[in-house]
């Protein structure tokens, strides 16, 4: 394992607030960012702070990319906390919550992330995280309501 | 004129491990130039293979992305900062 696997811990509101958006998505993809706190070379510790859910720019149900202009606020709004965004969520309309192909490429940019898909082919969401670096999957616990 | 460049943490061991850059230029397109001439290991991050902006980058001048501004040819001055940061994209 080339990284560390935190517990990612999301309060019941949190948990919430992803899923409705993931509905409120539909048919498309929904996507969304999460900061929290990290460690040394912004490895995150696996509490999330915030959630903020985004446009999904591509408006798309196989696709999607975080508007930028959501991405630069919500950046601005964790750095003026003291944190940093430590990943996103998306959901996955027809398939299971793992890492596609472009979730994995995509990962590259990004490499000290917490991916938490959110699958909704099921008619209750199911939802897991992952942390992706160089093609490497490591799936992380999930605890809500801490 | 100079201009500072913020590199998100990704692209940072390209430049020598800064966290940002200063570099003249009178536009995005000309600091962007002058700043992979400088560090040549960021030019496949940046730009893409037609010389424009990477699909799935986002460039930032203050506070607007540039893609709604004019692109490379926006014009930037003294004490503006450049933001880049990747797209977050999947599918």
């Amino acid at each position: 394992m080339t990284f560390t696997t935190p517990t990612v811990r999301l309060s019941r509101g949190q948990y919430e607030r992803i899923v409705a958006h993931c509905y409120d998505g539909l048919p498309d993809e929904a996507c969304g960012l999460l900061a929290g706190p990290v460690g040394e070379k912004s490895e995150p510790r696996g509490v999330i702070t915030e959630v903020t859910p985004c446009t999904n720019a591509e408006a798309s149900a196989i696709t999607y990319t975080v508007d930028s202009r959501d991405l630069l606020r919500a950046e601005r709004a964790a750095e003026a906390r003291g944190e940093e965004l430590v990943g996103c969520w998306h959901s996955h309309t027809h398939t299971d919550a793992y890492p596609s192909p472009t979730d994995v490429r995509q990962a590259e940019w990004y490499p000290t992330w917490i991916y938490i898909i959110v699958s909704m082919r099921s008619s209750e969401p199911v939802l897991h995280a992952f942390r992706i670096r160089k093609s490497e999957i490591a799936e992380l616990p999930v605890v809500v309501g801490r | 004129m100079p201009v500072e460049v913020k590199l998100p943490t990704v692209l940072r061991t390209q430049a020598d491990g800064q966290a940002s850059v200063t570099i003249d230029g009178a536009t995005v397109g000309a600091v962007f130039t002058a700043l992979v001439e400088q560090y040549p290991g960021l030019r496949g991050n940046l730009l893409g293979d037609d010389g424009g902006l990477h699909k799935f980058v986002n460039v930032y001048k203050d506070d607007d992305d540039i893609r709604y501004l004019d692109g490379l040819d926006t014009k930037v001055g003294d004490g503006d900062v450049l933001s880049i940061l990747p797209a977050v994209a999947g599918g």
